[in-house]
Protein backbone atom coordinates (compact mmCIF):
# COMPACT_ATOMS: atom_id res chain seq x y z
CA UNK A 1 0.00 0.00 0.00
CA UNK A 2 1.80 3.02 -1.42
CA UNK A 3 1.44 6.87 -0.15
CA UNK A 4 -0.65 9.09 -1.92
CA UNK A 5 -0.21 13.11 -0.94
CA UNK A 6 -3.53 15.49 -1.81
CA UNK A 7 -3.33 18.83 -1.60
CA UNK A 8 -6.56 21.48 -1.70
CA UNK A 9 -4.89 24.16 -3.45
CA UNK A 10 -7.94 25.81 -3.06
CA UNK A 11 -7.78 25.23 0.61
CA UNK A 12 -3.93 26.45 1.08
CA UNK A 13 -3.29 29.53 2.58
CA UNK A 14 0.36 29.79 1.99
CA UNK A 15 1.43 29.15 5.72
CA UNK A 16 4.14 27.11 4.40
CA UNK A 17 4.62 24.88 7.66
CA UNK A 18 4.14 21.64 4.98
CA UNK A 19 7.33 23.28 3.38
CA UNK A 20 9.29 23.02 7.15
CA UNK A 21 7.83 19.86 7.79
CA UNK A 22 8.67 17.92 4.87
CA UNK A 23 10.64 19.85 2.55
CA UNK A 24 11.14 16.40 0.47
CA UNK A 25 7.32 16.38 -0.48
CA UNK A 26 6.74 20.28 -0.56
CA UNK A 27 8.09 23.30 -2.21
CA UNK A 28 6.57 26.61 -2.27
CA UNK A 29 5.34 28.96 -5.64
CA UNK A 30 6.14 32.54 -3.53
CA UNK A 31 4.30 34.57 -6.44
CA UNK A 32 0.70 32.85 -5.71
CA UNK A 33 1.96 32.06 -2.18
CA UNK A 34 0.77 28.32 -2.07
CA UNK A 35 2.43 25.07 -1.52
CA UNK A 36 3.67 22.91 -3.96
CA UNK A 37 3.27 19.35 -4.33
CA UNK A 38 6.68 17.66 -5.42
CA UNK A 39 6.07 14.19 -4.65
CA UNK A 40 2.41 13.17 -4.87
CA UNK A 41 3.79 9.22 -4.17
CA UNK A 42 6.20 9.86 -1.70
CA UNK A 43 8.25 6.35 -0.85
CA UNK A 44 7.19 4.89 2.42
CA UNK A 45 10.12 5.98 4.24
CA UNK A 46 8.73 9.11 4.42
CA UNK A 47 5.08 8.64 5.31
CA UNK A 48 6.10 9.98 9.16
CA UNK A 49 7.03 13.00 6.99
CA UNK A 50 3.94 13.14 5.11
CA UNK A 51 1.41 12.78 7.61
CA UNK A 52 3.13 15.37 9.91
CA UNK A 53 2.90 17.93 6.90
CA UNK A 54 -0.81 16.92 6.71
CA UNK A 55 -1.41 17.72 10.49
CA UNK A 56 0.63 20.57 10.85
CA UNK A 57 -1.58 22.44 8.02
CA UNK A 58 -3.93 24.74 10.01
CA UNK A 59 -5.49 25.01 7.07
CA UNK A 60 -6.31 21.27 6.78
CA UNK A 61 -5.73 21.51 2.90
CA UNK A 62 -3.52 18.32 2.50
CA UNK A 63 -4.37 14.77 3.26
CA UNK A 64 -2.78 11.74 3.00
CA UNK A 65 -4.32 8.39 1.94
CA UNK A 66 -3.53 4.89 0.63
CA UNK A 67 -2.88 4.27 -2.69
CA UNK B 1 -5.96 1.13 29.61
CA UNK B 2 -9.07 1.41 28.73
CA UNK B 3 -10.76 4.13 30.35
CA UNK B 4 -8.51 7.40 29.62
CA UNK B 5 -9.52 11.09 30.31
CA UNK B 6 -8.17 13.79 28.39
CA UNK B 7 -8.78 17.53 30.63
CA UNK B 8 -8.69 19.91 27.74
CA UNK B 9 -10.72 19.70 24.51
CA UNK B 10 -8.31 22.30 22.53
CA UNK B 11 -5.22 21.63 20.27
CA UNK B 12 -3.09 19.24 22.35
CA UNK B 13 -6.21 17.13 23.52
CA UNK B 14 -7.82 16.68 20.17
CA UNK B 15 -4.66 15.49 18.71
CA UNK B 16 -4.03 13.38 21.93
CA UNK B 17 -7.94 11.84 21.20
CA UNK B 18 -6.79 11.17 17.53
CA UNK B 19 -3.36 9.25 18.23
CA UNK B 20 -5.02 7.27 20.75
CA UNK B 21 -7.05 6.02 18.20
CA UNK B 22 -4.89 5.60 15.31
CA UNK B 23 -2.32 3.32 17.76
CA UNK B 24 -5.43 0.96 17.89
CA UNK B 25 -6.46 1.96 21.07
CA UNK B 26 -10.29 1.10 21.56
CA UNK B 27 -11.19 1.89 25.11
CA UNK B 28 -13.11 5.05 26.17
CA UNK B 29 -11.88 8.23 25.70
CA UNK B 30 -13.81 11.50 27.66
CA UNK B 31 -12.51 14.54 27.13
CA UNK B 32 -13.31 17.51 29.42
CA UNK B 33 -13.23 21.36 28.63
CA UNK B 34 -14.14 24.75 30.72
CA UNK B 35 -15.60 26.19 27.59
CA UNK B 36 -18.93 25.02 26.11
CA UNK B 37 -18.90 23.07 22.72
CA UNK B 38 -16.39 22.56 20.44
CA UNK B 39 -13.21 24.48 20.81
CA UNK B 40 -12.24 26.93 18.36
CA UNK B 41 -8.78 26.81 16.48
CA UNK B 42 -7.26 29.67 17.90
CA UNK B 43 -4.76 31.13 15.41
CA UNK B 44 -8.06 32.87 13.27
CA UNK B 45 -8.92 34.61 17.01
CA UNK B 46 -6.58 37.48 16.97
CA UNK B 47 -6.29 37.55 12.74
CA UNK B 48 -9.15 36.57 10.01
CA UNK B 49 -11.94 36.09 12.38
CA UNK B 50 -11.42 38.75 14.86
CA UNK B 51 -11.39 41.13 11.40
CA UNK B 52 -14.41 39.05 10.06
CA UNK B 53 -12.50 38.10 7.10
CA UNK B 54 -13.62 34.51 8.35
CA UNK B 55 -16.67 33.29 10.48
CA UNK B 56 -16.29 31.99 13.80
CA UNK B 57 -18.56 28.94 12.64
CA UNK B 58 -15.53 28.01 10.06
CA UNK B 59 -12.52 28.10 12.89
CA UNK B 60 -13.75 24.80 14.61
CA UNK B 61 -10.80 22.54 15.28
CA UNK B 62 -12.82 19.42 13.67
CA UNK B 63 -15.88 19.14 12.34
CA UNK B 64 -19.18 18.25 14.15
CA UNK B 65 -19.11 14.35 13.33
CA UNK B 66 -15.63 14.15 14.62
CA UNK B 67 -16.23 13.24 18.38
CA UNK B 68 -18.67 10.61 17.01
CA UNK B 69 -16.66 9.20 14.40
CA UNK B 70 -13.69 9.05 17.26
CA UNK B 71 -15.90 7.51 20.13
CA UNK B 72 -14.83 10.52 21.75
CA UNK B 73 -16.99 11.48 24.74
CA UNK B 74 -16.82 15.47 24.98
CA UNK B 75 -18.30 16.88 29.00
CA UNK B 76 -17.75 20.71 28.35
CA UNK B 77 -18.54 23.90 30.22
CA UNK B 78 -17.69 22.67 33.28
CA UNK B 79 -13.94 22.75 34.63
CA UNK B 80 -11.64 19.79 36.43
CA UNK B 81 -10.61 21.83 39.78
CA UNK B 82 -9.14 18.65 41.44
CA UNK B 83 -6.76 15.37 40.42
CA UNK B 84 -6.90 12.49 43.09
CA UNK B 85 -3.98 10.41 41.91
CA UNK B 86 -3.96 7.26 44.31
CA UNK B 87 -7.73 7.52 43.93
CA UNK B 88 -7.39 8.30 39.76
CA UNK B 89 -10.24 10.13 39.42
CA UNK B 90 -10.73 13.74 38.60
CA UNK B 91 -13.46 16.14 40.24
CA UNK B 92 -15.20 18.92 37.64
CA UNK B 93 -16.63 22.56 39.28
CA UNK B 94 -19.86 20.57 40.06
CA UNK B 95 -18.74 18.14 42.26
CA UNK B 96 -19.08 15.50 39.74
CA UNK B 97 -16.54 12.94 39.86
CA UNK B 98 -14.70 10.64 36.64
CA UNK B 99 -12.35 8.05 37.01
CA UNK B 100 -9.60 7.63 34.56
CA UNK B 101 -6.58 4.55 34.09
CA UNK B 102 -4.83 7.01 31.87
CA UNK B 103 -4.63 11.11 31.71
CA UNK B 104 -3.37 13.35 29.38
CA UNK B 105 -3.37 16.90 30.99
CA UNK B 106 -3.70 19.31 28.24
CA UNK B 107 -5.25 22.74 30.16
CA UNK B 108 -3.37 25.11 28.16
CA UNK B 109 -3.10 28.83 29.24
CA UNK B 110 -5.31 31.48 30.79
CA UNK B 111 -4.58 35.36 30.43
CA UNK B 112 -2.40 36.69 33.01
CA UNK B 113 -4.03 39.18 34.99
CA UNK B 114 -3.26 42.99 34.23
CA UNK B 115 -2.44 44.35 37.77
CA UNK B 116 -3.59 47.37 37.29
CA UNK B 117 -7.38 46.33 36.35
CA UNK B 118 -10.07 45.27 38.38
CA UNK B 119 -11.30 41.77 37.04
CA UNK B 120 -14.10 42.00 34.10
CA UNK B 121 -14.40 45.72 33.32
CA UNK B 122 -16.46 45.89 30.31
CA UNK B 123 -14.60 46.83 27.22
CA UNK B 124 -11.54 45.98 28.53
CA UNK B 125 -10.55 42.77 26.50
CA UNK B 126 -8.58 39.53 27.09
CA UNK B 127 -8.20 37.14 24.38
CA UNK B 128 -8.03 33.31 24.39
CA UNK B 129 -11.42 31.85 23.46
CA UNK B 130 -13.75 31.89 20.97
CA UNK B 131 -16.21 34.03 23.33
CA UNK B 132 -13.58 36.71 23.56
CA UNK B 133 -12.25 37.18 20.18
CA UNK B 134 -16.76 37.81 19.42
CA UNK B 135 -17.09 39.97 22.29
CA UNK B 136 -13.43 42.00 21.48
CA UNK B 137 -15.15 42.41 17.63
CA UNK B 138 -18.48 43.46 18.67
CA UNK B 139 -16.65 46.10 20.54
CA UNK B 140 -14.03 46.98 17.73
CA UNK B 141 -16.90 47.25 15.36
CA UNK B 142 -18.39 50.26 17.47
CA UNK B 143 -15.52 51.86 18.66
CA UNK B 144 -12.72 53.86 16.96
CA UNK B 145 -9.89 54.09 18.66
CA UNK B 146 -7.95 50.80 21.06
CA UNK B 147 -5.05 50.69 23.19
CA UNK B 148 -3.24 47.32 23.08
CA UNK B 149 -1.27 46.83 26.19
CA UNK B 150 1.48 44.26 25.80
CA UNK B 151 3.78 44.10 22.59
CA UNK B 152 4.40 40.45 22.23
CA UNK B 153 2.69 38.46 19.27
CA UNK B 154 -0.80 38.74 20.05
CA UNK B 155 -1.14 42.09 21.44
CA UNK B 156 0.78 42.93 17.71
CA UNK B 157 -1.47 40.55 15.49
CA UNK B 158 -4.79 42.05 17.38
CA UNK B 159 -2.87 45.70 16.99
CA UNK B 160 -2.82 44.88 13.28
CA UNK B 161 -6.10 43.07 13.08
CA UNK B 162 -7.69 46.25 14.80
CA UNK B 163 -5.92 48.69 12.78
CA UNK B 164 -7.03 46.70 9.29
CA UNK B 165 -10.41 47.41 10.34
CA UNK B 166 -10.03 51.18 10.32
CA UNK B 167 -9.31 51.41 14.00
CA UNK B 168 -6.48 54.48 15.98
CA UNK B 169 -4.30 52.20 17.36
CA UNK B 170 -1.79 52.61 20.14
CA UNK B 171 0.36 49.63 21.55
CA UNK B 172 2.03 50.13 24.80
CA UNK B 173 5.06 48.19 25.61
CA UNK B 174 6.52 48.41 28.98
CA UNK B 175 10.01 46.94 27.47
CA UNK B 176 12.50 48.65 25.48
CA UNK B 177 11.08 46.79 22.37
CA UNK B 178 8.25 44.57 21.19
CA UNK B 179 8.74 41.12 20.93
CA UNK B 180 11.44 41.24 23.84
CA UNK B 181 10.51 37.93 25.50
CA UNK B 182 11.50 36.59 22.12
CA UNK B 183 13.69 38.52 20.14
CA UNK B 184 16.60 40.99 20.22
CA UNK B 185 15.54 44.35 20.06
CA UNK B 186 16.64 45.22 16.87
CA UNK B 187 14.33 42.59 15.15
CA UNK B 188 11.68 43.90 17.69
CA UNK B 189 12.35 47.09 15.68
CA UNK B 190 11.77 45.71 12.41
CA UNK B 191 8.36 44.82 13.46
CA UNK B 192 7.96 48.10 14.85
CA UNK B 193 8.45 49.73 11.73
CA UNK B 194 6.02 47.45 10.39
CA UNK B 195 3.36 48.55 12.38
CA UNK B 196 4.17 52.20 12.04
CA UNK B 197 4.10 52.25 8.32
CA UNK B 198 0.51 50.87 8.34
CA UNK B 199 -0.11 54.09 11.34
CA UNK B 200 0.01 52.15 14.53
CA UNK B 201 1.47 53.62 17.12
CA UNK B 202 3.72 51.74 19.29
CA UNK B 203 5.29 53.55 22.75
CA UNK B 204 7.94 51.63 24.38
CA UNK B 205 9.22 51.73 27.43
CA UNK B 206 5.92 52.58 29.33
CA UNK B 207 3.80 50.76 31.40
CA UNK B 208 0.25 51.27 32.43
CA UNK B 209 -0.03 52.37 36.14
CA UNK B 210 -3.71 52.60 36.13
CA UNK B 211 -6.42 53.06 34.08
CA UNK B 212 -10.11 54.35 34.42
CA UNK B 213 -13.43 54.86 32.90
CA UNK B 214 -15.42 57.69 31.10
CA UNK B 215 -18.23 57.96 29.41
CA UNK B 216 -17.02 56.72 26.48
CA UNK B 217 -14.37 54.59 26.92
CA UNK B 218 -10.89 54.47 29.03
CA UNK B 219 -8.40 57.11 30.33
CA UNK B 220 -4.80 55.02 30.45
CA UNK B 221 -2.81 56.95 32.47
CA UNK B 222 0.75 55.67 31.92
CA UNK B 223 4.12 55.12 34.18
CA UNK B 224 6.04 58.48 32.09
CA UNK B 225 2.87 60.71 33.28
CA UNK B 226 1.25 60.77 29.89
CA UNK B 227 -2.23 59.27 29.40
CA UNK B 228 -3.81 58.33 26.40
CA UNK B 229 -7.88 58.03 25.74
CA UNK B 230 -9.12 54.94 24.22
CA UNK B 231 -12.54 53.52 23.67
CA UNK B 232 -11.44 49.87 24.09
CA UNK B 233 -8.16 48.67 25.63
CA UNK B 234 -7.02 44.96 25.36
CA UNK B 235 -4.93 43.72 27.71
CA UNK B 236 -2.29 41.02 25.95
CA UNK B 237 0.22 40.59 28.72
CA UNK B 238 1.20 36.99 28.29
CA UNK B 239 -0.42 33.58 29.78
CA UNK B 240 -0.35 31.50 32.40
CA UNK B 241 -0.59 27.44 32.38
CA UNK B 242 -3.78 26.17 34.36
CA UNK B 243 -2.16 23.84 36.66
CA UNK B 244 -3.88 25.09 39.98
CA UNK B 245 -6.58 22.06 39.38
CA UNK B 246 -3.32 19.51 40.41
CA UNK B 247 -2.37 21.57 43.62
CA UNK B 248 -2.18 18.41 45.98
CA UNK B 249 -2.08 16.34 43.68
CA UNK B 250 1.37 13.86 43.03
CA UNK B 251 1.37 15.70 39.58
CA UNK B 252 4.56 17.29 39.75
CA UNK B 253 4.04 21.52 38.43
CA UNK B 254 6.07 24.79 38.33
CA UNK B 255 5.46 26.96 35.40
CA UNK B 256 3.84 23.85 33.65
CA UNK B 257 3.28 20.68 33.67
CA UNK B 258 6.94 19.10 35.13
CA UNK B 259 7.28 16.44 32.41
CA UNK B 260 9.94 13.73 31.69
CA UNK B 261 11.19 13.84 27.91
CA UNK B 262 8.95 11.28 26.83
CA UNK B 263 6.00 13.58 28.21
CA UNK B 264 5.20 11.67 30.93
CA UNK B 265 4.86 13.16 34.13
CA UNK B 266 5.82 12.20 37.77
CA UNK B 267 3.12 10.08 38.11
CA UNK B 268 2.43 6.69 36.13
CA UNK B 269 -0.59 6.43 33.77
CA UNK B 270 -0.43 10.76 33.71
CA UNK B 271 1.07 12.68 30.67
CA UNK B 272 1.00 16.11 30.08
CA UNK B 273 1.05 17.99 26.42
CA UNK B 274 0.59 21.37 25.09
CA UNK B 275 1.00 24.84 25.97
CA UNK B 276 0.69 22.82 29.50
CA UNK B 277 3.54 20.95 29.51
CA UNK B 278 7.43 21.58 30.41
CA UNK B 279 9.89 19.61 29.48
CA UNK B 280 13.93 18.98 28.97
CA UNK B 281 14.35 19.48 25.42
CA UNK B 282 16.62 16.73 24.39
CA UNK B 283 18.98 18.94 21.57
CA UNK B 284 19.52 22.07 24.41
CA UNK B 285 18.92 19.98 27.74
CA UNK B 286 17.22 22.70 29.11
CA UNK B 287 13.91 22.75 29.84
CA UNK B 288 11.60 24.50 28.06
CA UNK B 289 7.49 25.17 28.04
CA UNK B 290 6.33 26.23 24.34
CA UNK B 291 3.21 27.74 23.61
CA UNK B 292 2.99 27.22 19.73
CA UNK B 293 0.25 25.83 17.51
CA UNK B 294 2.46 22.72 15.63
CA UNK B 295 4.01 21.96 19.49
CA UNK B 296 0.50 21.35 20.83
CA UNK B 297 -0.85 19.12 17.73
CA UNK B 298 2.90 16.90 17.87
CA UNK B 299 3.05 16.58 21.64
CA UNK B 300 -0.94 15.20 21.38
CA UNK B 301 0.27 12.75 19.23
CA UNK B 302 3.35 12.15 21.44
CA UNK B 303 1.66 12.21 24.59
CA UNK B 304 -0.91 9.62 23.34
CA UNK B 305 2.03 7.07 22.42
CA UNK B 306 3.81 7.62 25.57
CA UNK B 307 0.48 6.87 27.85
CA UNK B 308 -0.05 3.74 25.26
CA UNK B 309 3.99 2.34 26.41
CA UNK B 310 6.24 3.89 23.99
CA UNK B 311 9.15 5.81 25.56
CA UNK B 312 10.62 8.01 22.91
CA UNK B 313 11.95 11.43 23.71
CA UNK B 314 9.64 14.35 22.44
CA UNK B 315 12.32 16.15 20.19
CA UNK B 316 10.54 18.00 17.37
CA UNK B 317 12.48 21.41 16.22
CA UNK B 318 9.92 23.93 17.73
CA UNK B 319 7.99 26.06 14.84
CA UNK B 320 5.53 28.78 14.80
CA UNK B 321 4.40 31.65 13.15
CA UNK B 322 2.81 34.99 13.15
CA UNK B 323 0.97 37.40 10.27
CA UNK B 324 1.01 40.89 10.66
CA UNK B 325 -0.65 42.79 8.10
CA UNK B 326 1.48 41.72 5.08
CA UNK B 327 4.37 40.53 6.99
CA UNK B 328 4.11 36.75 7.33
CA UNK B 329 6.54 35.70 10.29
CA UNK B 330 7.78 32.22 10.34
CA UNK B 331 10.33 31.31 13.51
CA UNK B 332 11.79 27.85 13.65
CA UNK B 333 14.19 26.37 16.44
CA UNK B 334 15.35 28.15 19.03
CA UNK B 335 15.01 31.43 19.36
CA UNK B 336 16.03 34.32 21.83
CA UNK B 337 17.23 37.71 23.03
CA UNK B 338 20.11 36.02 24.25
CA UNK B 339 21.45 34.47 20.81
CA UNK B 340 23.87 35.86 18.64
CA UNK B 341 21.58 37.36 15.02
CA UNK B 342 23.39 37.59 11.83
CA UNK B 343 20.83 39.84 9.51
CA UNK B 344 21.21 37.53 6.04
CA UNK B 345 18.64 40.03 4.12
CA UNK B 346 16.42 42.55 5.38
CA UNK B 347 13.78 45.21 3.57
CA UNK B 348 10.59 47.06 4.24
CA UNK B 349 8.77 43.73 3.40
CA UNK B 350 10.80 40.96 4.06
CA UNK B 351 13.84 39.68 6.67
CA UNK B 352 15.87 36.88 7.32
CA UNK B 353 17.76 36.42 10.38
CA UNK B 354 19.73 33.45 11.92
CA UNK B 355 20.05 32.91 15.41
CA UNK B 356 23.20 31.14 16.96
CA UNK B 357 24.16 30.34 20.34
CA UNK B 358 27.41 28.15 21.49
CA UNK B 359 29.07 28.20 18.49
CA UNK B 360 25.84 26.59 16.32
CA UNK B 361 23.27 27.38 14.12
CA UNK B 362 19.87 27.19 16.03
CA UNK B 363 17.12 29.17 14.78
CA UNK B 364 16.06 31.64 12.55
CA UNK B 365 13.12 34.03 11.61
CA UNK B 366 12.20 34.78 8.28
CA UNK B 367 9.29 36.81 6.92
CA UNK B 368 7.64 36.61 3.23
CA UNK B 369 10.59 34.54 2.87
CA UNK B 370 9.17 30.83 3.02
CA UNK B 371 12.13 29.13 0.55
CA UNK B 372 14.16 30.72 2.98
CA UNK B 373 12.89 29.21 6.09
CA UNK B 374 13.06 25.11 4.64
CA UNK B 375 16.85 26.44 3.57
CA UNK B 376 17.38 27.29 7.54
CA UNK B 377 15.54 24.52 9.29
CA UNK B 378 18.00 22.14 7.05
CA UNK B 379 21.24 24.40 8.16
CA UNK B 380 19.45 23.54 11.91
CA UNK B 381 19.08 20.08 11.46
CA UNK B 382 22.60 19.79 10.04
CA UNK B 383 23.70 21.58 13.32
CA UNK B 384 25.67 24.03 10.88
CA UNK B 385 28.56 26.04 12.62
CA UNK B 386 27.94 29.51 13.66
CA UNK B 387 31.09 30.48 11.67
CA UNK B 388 30.17 28.94 8.87
CA UNK B 389 26.77 31.31 9.00
CA UNK B 390 28.36 34.69 9.76
CA UNK B 391 31.58 34.62 8.32
CA UNK B 392 31.24 33.32 4.72
CA UNK B 393 27.91 33.67 2.64
CA UNK B 394 29.94 31.51 -0.30
CA UNK B 395 31.22 28.78 1.86
CA UNK B 396 27.63 27.61 2.32
CA UNK B 397 26.38 28.21 -0.95
CA UNK B 398 22.95 29.37 -0.26
CA UNK B 399 23.74 32.22 2.29
CA UNK B 400 25.16 34.86 0.10
CA UNK B 401 23.62 37.85 1.77
CA UNK B 402 22.11 40.73 0.51
CA UNK B 403 22.44 42.98 3.25
CA UNK B 404 24.96 41.37 6.33
CA UNK B 405 25.68 42.74 9.54
CA UNK B 406 25.22 42.29 12.81
CA UNK B 407 21.82 43.61 14.69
Amino acid sequence: MSLKIILDVDKCQGYANCLIEAPEIWDFDESTNKAILIQEHPAEDLRAKAECSARGCPAQAISVVAD
Amino acid sequence: MENVVIVGASLAGVHAAEGLRERGYVGSITMIDGVSGSVADRPPLSKAALSGAVQFDDCTLRPDTWALDLKVTYRTGRSVVALDTAAGTVTLEDGHELSFDGLVIATGLRPRPAPWLPPQTPGVHVLRNRADSETLREHLLSASSVAVVGGGFLGLEVAATARSMGLTVTVLEYERSVLARVLPDSVGEWFTNVHERHGVEVRTGVAVSSISQTRTGFNVQLSNEDAIYADVVVAALGADPVTEWLSGSSVDFEDGVLCKPDLSTSVPGIVAAGDVARWPHPVTGKSVRLEHWTNAVEQGRHAAGTLLGESYPFSAVPYFWTDQFDARARFVGWVSPHHEAYVKSTGPDSLVVAFGDRGEMQGAVCVNAPKELALMRRLIDQGTLWSEIVDSGEANGDLSASHVGRV
